[in-house]
């Protein structure tokens, strides 16, 4: 299972997964998780495109994902709910159907860019990987006040002079490349598991939001470390794993707040509750 | 006849049987769509129709394992996973939902394409088979289609008030949970049918596409729902011809996919729609605003 | 009506001067023009849409008017420590923060980087929210709180920064009697004891009757300021209102209704009255 191959393999979906549980903890916070659909989503009609033209595909991923984050950023919250936005999401998908179509490898290409090829990541690619998800960290770092700030009181902190928009598009760009370096080893379709189901998990038990964050990148190692593990084992594709253990997790996050909130309202329990209660 | 349009029809377009399986079956199912997409918009449910259509991929890939239809694996998974969305009560299944059902889809198409060795599995499933339906299903799809159309149209007055304001329907003794069950049953099916045609990916297009574009153009919900379904027949019937025509244009590989045209012709109508028109009509913007989140 | 708060220092916080504000081709605000003192109680009272969240978006820098300044403490016209307390902010029960990480941010959300924990940061932090009597709740997440525990944090959240001016919108439309006049208290006590000028946005003053130095009346973009009893009075708001509009008071309450109130009488008809505040 540690052979030269699978390291490879080890390594770069470890780097996903914590790149993905940093940005996630943010997309979850923000509410943004039509963004970690629309944006891979786009970057895959850009990888086909760019295998059409005979270009390496990580540039169509990285040139489509950091469009389409503009794009968004530009439409603001018009995109949540529009129907336009919805539309572009799939005329990119038809886009990248059109593309593979016209190449010899349709079918074994569009099921690597959906679904992920950890197994196919050469040593070659684990630096550039490495360095992206060091930049998408980094960034996150730099930016992480101010987003949080912004993100859960707009107004004021655009009254302390952080500006939401700039923040919209920061962080956008950030999923962007993300998505440019997690598409090629998990493919387009799971990065979304990736982004949403370990934060989902990680708020669920606790509070804190910088334990959140690092909470979230853990359970996403986890889950991918698992995922190839069995994976391995049992010869079923990783996506499998990657999606049911990250519904798993979110599930085991979900039955304890439920069982915290059961003990909550025990007798034994009930008297500070009044307490605390009685004065709000 | 129209002698002067027949540059435009490659040779043999309507004695292909495929053809006009295509064209009978991409008929029906855009009328569907139109009908239950106009509702879809309304509500500000586009999400939930393309979250079902991801989640109905598992479906799809399963029939294949099981050597049916994916038309049954699509339309049993998605009513799943609608009951399941009715009954937690949200309007759109959560990522994490999502990232399961992938995580099965990718296991099943994998699956398939070890087992059959057909890794036509994924394209069918994922971008649409409408040109390789076996015509014994035409029927099936047309009574698939007939059900939802018909759940829809009989409830049409309440969906429509429930849709504007679910408070108001309360109040006038509309049954606003039965409501929404029957239409998202209904949209359980029609997303399984536009799946089958052009893909469970792309459904989404001819779910909400021509029905938007209806609402530009009319404040009027029934005429709405006559015109997203004419736009979405007509964008269906040309994608099947460009896509039959294409098949001697670059690069010749066997034409360009239906579904690419479709969708395409489904954007560009309804960016036409929006300049041409402006800002929303009052009906999808009170629809959207009662249900708006 | 209301006592002198007999401020030391009466440095002019916040001067608004000829602010006009014309959105959409509609005039917001014409012509206003009020100033603020440190540690003075002030009230922005009008009916919705009368033009007050403009004016309080004006003050906060989030809309430029269309003519007029709006200057700060020794002429600035930025103003870096504004506390403002929304009306609201909609949370995630999930949203994994405390209560006192929201008051944190109020300390440096602003600034790039990660925060910093240390005992110095962590203690005042305390100190703040034992002032707004928050501490039960310090732990629990913001998006589990109550209205008026929220309201409370948000409070916390807009003095860590030691701003010289407090603003608040609609601070007491969703907490019931009781805690409406602790709120009222805690501010008052605040604007005395730190010398910081409170400007609230309200539609009812009633609450704030007790307490307020200073009235900002606001009508169709119009207002009239001064002492309570200068500007509620019946000839200085149907001034201000351009129609009749009478004050009246009620026990404690005070009332400003418009209405043909004498053709009413002369007709004995139901002519309709409508309480405007």
């Amino acid at each position: 299972m540690f052979s030269g191959l699978m390291l490879n393999a080890w390594e770069s979906a470890s780097i996903v997964a914590v790149v993905a549980g940093v940005v996630g903890f943010f997309i979850v916070l923000r509410g943004s998780a039509f963004a970690a659909h629309a944006l891979p989503n786009g970057a895959f009609a850009g990888a086909a495109g760019a295998s059409l033209i005979g270009v390496d595909a990580i540039v169509g991923l990285a040139v489509f994902s950091v469009l389409g984050a503009l794009t968004i950023a530009g439409l603001g919250r018009r995109a949540r709910h529009d129907v336009a936005t919805a539309l572009v999401i799939v005329v990119m998908l038809g886009l990248g159907s059109l593309f593979l179509s016209m190449t010899t490898e349709y079918a074994p290409e569009i099921y690597s860019l959906l679904f992920g090829e950890v197994l196919g990541v050469s040593s070659s690619e684990l630096l550039p990987i490495a360095l992206i998800g060091l930049v998408c960290i980094a960034a996150i770092f730099v930016v992480y006040r101010p987003l949080m700030f912004s993100s859960v009181m707009p107004d004021v902190a655009a009254a302390r002079g952080v500006r939401s928009g700039a923040m919209e598009v920061a962080f956008l760009l950030v999923v962007a490349l993300t998505t440019t370096m997690a598409v090629p080893v998990v493919g387009a379709l799971l990065i979304f598991s990736l982004l949403i189901s370990p934060a989902a998990a990680a708020r669920s038990f606790t509070s804190k939001p910088f334990t959140a964050m690092g909470l979230s990148a853990l359970i996403a190692l986890g889950t991918v470390w698992s995922a190839i593990a069995l994976s391995f084992l049992s010869n079923l594709p990783i996506g499998f794993f990657v999606g049911s253990i990250g519904a798993g997790t979110y599930a085991a996050g979900r039955g304890w707040v439920a069982w915290r909130r059961n003990r909550e309202a025990s007798p034994r329990h009930s008297g500070q509750a009044l307490r605390s209660g009685a004065a709000g | 006849m129209l002698g002067f349009l027949s540059p435009l029809f490659e040779p043999g377009f309507f004695s292909n049987a495929p053809v006009q399986t295509a064209l009978l079956v991409g008929g029906i199912v855009a009328v569907v769509s139109g009908i239950v997409g106009t509702f879809t918009v309304m509500r500000g449910q586009s999400f939930a129709g393309h979250s079902l259509a991801d989640i109905g991929t598992a479906g799809g890939s399963a029939s294949f394992l099981l050597g049916i239809s994916p038309l049954f694996g699509f339309v049993a998974m998605n009513l799943m996973a609608a009951g399941v969305m009715e009954w937690i009560g949200i309007r759109r299944p959560r990522g994490r939902d999502l990232g399961a059902a992938l995580g099965l889809a990718a296991l099943l198409l994998y699956l398939d394409t070890t087992a059959s060795s057909t890794t036509g599995a994924t394209i069918n499933v994922l971008f649409g088979s409408i040109f390789t339906l076996p015509s014994s299903l035409v029927p099936v799809i047309a009574i698939f289609s007939v059900v939802a159309a018909g759940v829809v149209l009989a409830m049409y007055r309440p969906l429509l008030l429930s849709s504007v304001s679910s408070d108001l329907a309360t109040a006038q003794g509309v049954r606003v949970r039965l409501v929404g069950i029957g239409y998202l049953g209904a949209l359980a099916v029609a997303v399984s049918l536009s799946a089958v045609t052009i893909g469970a990916i792309l459904s989404t297009a001819l779910l909400i596409g021509p029905a938007a574009t209806a609402l530009r153009i009319t404040n009027r919900t029934g005429r709405a729902a006559v015109i997203a379904s004419a736009i979405g027949v007509v964008a269906t019937w040309l994608g099947v011809l460009l896509a039959y025509d294409s098949y001697y244009w670059f690069p010749s590989r066997g034409g360009w996919p239906v579904s690419f045209f479709v969708v395409t012709l489904v954007f560009l109508l309804y960016l036409v729609s929006q300049i041409r028109f402006g800002r929303g009509s009052r009906v999808q913007r009170a629809g959207v605003a009662a249900q708006a989140g | 009506m209301v006592q002198s708060r007999g401020a030391d220092e009466t440095a002019e916080i916040l001067h608004v001067d000829g602010v006009s504000v014309t959105l959409s081709g509609r005039e917001i605000l014409h012509d206003v023009t009020f100033h603020i003192n440190a540690g003075e109680f002030t009230g922005l009272i009008g009916s919705n849409g009368a033009g007050k969240t403009t004016l309080l978006r004006v003050i906060l820098g989030l809309i430029t008017p269309t003519s007029g300044t709006v200057r700060f403490e020794g002429g600035a016209r930025r103003q870096p420590h504004i506390g403002y307390v929304p009306q609201r902010i909609t949370l995630d029960p999930d949203m994994p923060l405390r209560a006192r990480d929201l008051v944190g941010l109020g300390i440096d959300g602003q600034r790039f980087g990660l925060p910093w924990p240390s005992a110095a940061r962590r203690r005042r932090v305390d100190e703040m929210l034992d002032s707004v009597d928050a501490m039960r709740f310090a732990e629990s997440r913001v998006g589990n709180l109550s209205g008026g525990e929220q309201q409370r944090i948000l409070i916390a959240h807009a003095l860590i920064s030691r701003p010289r001016l407090l603003l608040l919108d609609e601070p007491l439309a969703n907490l019931d009697i009781g805690s409406e006049q602790e709120v009222v208290d805690l501010l008052s006590r605040i604007a005395t004891q730190q010398q910081i000028a409170v400007l609230i946005s309200t539609h009812d003053m009633n609450p704030l009757l007790p307490v307020m130095d200073r009235i900002v009346y606001v009508a169709a973009g119009r207002i009239a300021t001064g002492t309570t009893d200068e500007v509620v009075s019946s000839e200085s708001l149907t001034k201000l209102y351009g129609h009749h509009v009478d004050v009246i008071h009620v026990h404690d309450r005070v009332l400003v209704v418009a209405g043909r109130t004498d053709a009413a009488l002369q007709h004995g008809g139901n002519e309709s009255i409508v309480e405007l505040v």
